[in-house]
């Protein structure tokens, strides 16, 4: 993982609720074995119509959000199953933050795993992302704010651990890796 | 806020009394919690949890054991690790036992990958022609390998059906995965409490799937984020360990991080004679340790919310999450402060305020790891018994597990199943996320028995319904939705 200090980005807007890990990336795109290039599928059954061309009408399809890394959508993002393919495939698509509301359980710790940052924020300030579409925002992972256009900072909350594990891009299988005296211990223990 | 604070004070207090040392009242999650800290969270670091039993299936697994290669890691507790193959894999016969190739190519490279991994880490299989074969979370109960104070993890979310023995079990992501198999330990942070205590008794009709989603409905989709759920109360200990399963199933459609049940003697009941439940005298310890897995009385939750499970109907959903519930004696709601209302009726076809009961249905799928037990099966076979399956209408019902479709033709039931016109598979997940082919069409309306209702989650514009193996048998009986009572 990559250390992640800041990221500057305009907003792209998914204002629907409860959006789903099935529809970040449907399961029949699942059948792989690889975690790369999932970003093509990415909300395959919003993003393309029937008959494989892009739905025009599509939040994600709209020129400006190619160059986006921060996505905002409504309360309780990446609910549903447990399939990391969906920061997977946020990230192959340029993502690299999303802002909510609220975030399920799994989605969040899988998004923090990859190096993707959840951004917790109040519904007022989510509301206001909202409504304004395509803003420039900065999410600082050093003040664990948010800094909307005019200054404004919302400060998001983020544990301590993962906040130095996405800033110092440490991995945290080599955290656990270098417990093994501990578990060792465990194990013994409760043999 | 004062009579609760009393009530607090109350047990200790009374242990005082009796001279005991004055511990604090502990929930049943903390409990199980406490016994696998390897190390304890700090304010900087989430506790290192040691898992006792790692179930791992095709999809979420292979680019873990791509990690453990690049890496020169080993899998570190095989001995503790149980591989199955059940979301992409076929539930026609002839693919899974006729020598027909897997017809989906990338899903049979799934398959053979997940062969390979096992083979190459030591880790036991279920292959596809195991007689033991399944879904992941029916297999784990049924062996008896799920077991009260267990921490069970798997890379899928509705790991948290194994909460109904006691045990602390939950999903996770594919990194997380690869942590497990390397250290048999994971990152966690103490999740919150939440106790839905369930009063009264299910009405005759009325099943374990539309109680949960009842508690869906009420506490919504998000309504359990954060938390781990204790199911308690009357109802909840009258329910038998299927039943306790189906509710624990779907925690997760309420956000939460896992569902758990006291284990009592029912979960006893259950367990005993299990192949790899505890036996002899080692099974007599077990008991006698699994009794003390319960919520002290006193122990404080961090929310609580209650329910009477007399008042509850058969439900079905209507929507496009499992929040989105009614009676199926009652209508789609004329409004609704779900922002998402008019998105889901538009994609469901159905319009503000309709009646639910008399809407076609075109496809009735009984399975997935809500409701593909053995009294799953009967409680449909009961309805479609010396009847047929409506016109038009495709039935596919797919026991969850190889063990429980051998259990099935013992007692006939699939004779009564493919008498009523309906198909009768090898087991696995199928329709119930549509990974091996076994998809809704575009537009259709599906009555299923499994968990989700996401658009698209049987086939693309797949319109499913969720209800209970009562309600599927009998609408799939008179072609529309349709209560169950009225069959009975
Ligand atoms: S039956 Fe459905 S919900 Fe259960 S494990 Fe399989 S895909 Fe997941």
């Amino acid at each position: 993982m990559e250390p992640l200090q800041r990221i500057t980005s305009r907003t792209v807007v998914l204002p629907r609720t409860d959006i789903d890990t099935d529809q970040i990336i449907p399961a029949r795109f699942l059948r792989t074995t690889s975690r790369e290039g999932l970003g093509k599928q990415l909300f395959a059954d919003w993003r393309y119509l029937a008959d494989g061309t892009p739905n025009p009408d599509f939040e994600l399809n709209q020129p400006a959000a190619a160059a986006c890394k921060v996505l905002v959508g409504g309360r309780n993002f990446g609910c549903g199953s447990s399939r990391e393919h969906a920061p997977w495939a946020l990230l192959d698509f340029g993502i690299q933050a999303v802002i909510s509301s609220e975030f399920a359980d799994i989605f969040r710790s899988n998004a923090l795993g990859n190096g993707l940052v959840p951004v917790i924020v109040d519904e007022t300030t989510l509301q206001w992302l909202i409504a304004n579409p395509g803003v420039e925002v900065t999410v600082d992972l050093d003040s664990s704010s948010l800094l909307l256009p005019g200054g404004k900072a919302v400060s998001f909350p983020i544990t301590p651990f993962a906040r130095f594990c996405l800033m110092q891009g440490v991995d945290q299988l080599g955290y656990l890796l270098m417990k093994d005296a501990d578990i060792t211990a465990y194990e013994n223990k409760h043999a | 806020r004062l009579a609760r604070a009393r009530g607090h004070v109350g047990p200790a207090r009374r242990h005082r009394l009796k001279g005991m040392p004055m511990t604090a009242a502990k929930t049943l999650f903390q409990k199980v919690w406490e016994r696998h800290e390897v190390v304890p969270e700090t304010a900087e670091t989430p506790a290192v949890l040691f898992i006792d039993l790692h179930l791992i299936h095709e999809v979420t697994t292979p680019q873990a054991f791509t990690v453990l290669r690049e890496r020169g890691l080993k899998v570190r507790r095989p001995d503790l690790t149980l591989g199955t193959m059940d979301h992409s894999t076929p539930t026609r016969t002839e693919q899974v036992f006729g020598g027909m190739p897997i017809s989906i190519a990338s899903a049979a490279n799934q398959v053979r990958q997940l062969e390979v991994n096992c083979t190459e880490f030591g880790v036991e299989l279920m292959t596809l022609q195991s007689d033991k074969r399944g879904i992941v979370h029916v297999i784990g109960p049924e062996l008896g390998a799920t077991q009260p104070g267990k921490t069970i993890v798997c890379g899928d979310s509705h790991t948290s059906t194994h909460g109904a023995f006691g045990a602390l079990a939950f999903g996770i992501g594919t990194t997380e995965v690869g942590h497990v198999l390397a250290t048999q330990c994971i990152l966690q942070t103490k999740a919150r409490t939440l106790a839905i205590n369930v009063t009264g008794r299910l009405q005759p009709g009325v099943t374990a799937k539309d109680l949960v989603l009842a508690i869906i409905g009420k506490i919504g989709v998000g309504g359990g984020t954060g938390h781990v759920i204790e199911f308690r109360g009357a109802a909840i200990s009258a329910l038998n360990m299927e039943e306790r399963m189906t509710v624990c199933n779907m925690s997760i459609e309420a956000g939460a991080r896992a569902g758990m049940v006291a284990p009592d003697a029912v979960t006893f009941e259950y367990l005993k004679g299990r192949p790899r439940a505890p036996q002899g005298a080692a099974w007599d310890a077990a008991i006698a340790d699994w009794r003390t897995l319960v919520s002290d009385p006193g122990a404080v939750f961090d929310r609580e919310v209650t329910l009477d499970a007399s008042t509850v109907e058969p439900m079905i959903t209507w929507g496009t999450h499992p929040g989105m519930v009614a009676a199926v004696t009652g209508n789609v709601p004329a409004t609704s402060t779900d922002p998402v209302f008019a998105r889901a009726l538009t994609y469901m076809g159905f319009d503000a305020g309709q009646k639910l009961a008399g809407s076609p249905v075109n496809v009735v799928f009984i399975g997935s790891c809500t409701n593909s037990r053995i009294t799953d099966l009967r409680a449909a076979a009961a309805v479609l018994k010396g009847r047929h399956v409506a016109e038009g209408v495709q039935m596919l019902i797919v026991p969850g597990s190889q063990q429980i479709k051998k259990q099935a033709e013992a007692e006939g039931l699939d004779r009564i199943f493919l008498d009523a016109g309906a198909e009768w598979r090898e087991s696995g997940c199928s329709m119930c996320l549509g990974m091996n082919g076994d998809t809704v069409g575009k537009g259709q309306y599906s009555l299923s028995t499994s968990n989700r209702n996401f658009e698209g989650r049987q086939g693309v514009g797949a319109r499913t319904l969720l209800a209970s193996p009562l309600t599927a048998a009998a609408s799939a009986v008179r072609g529309v939705i349709t209560d169950p009572r009225d069959l009975m």
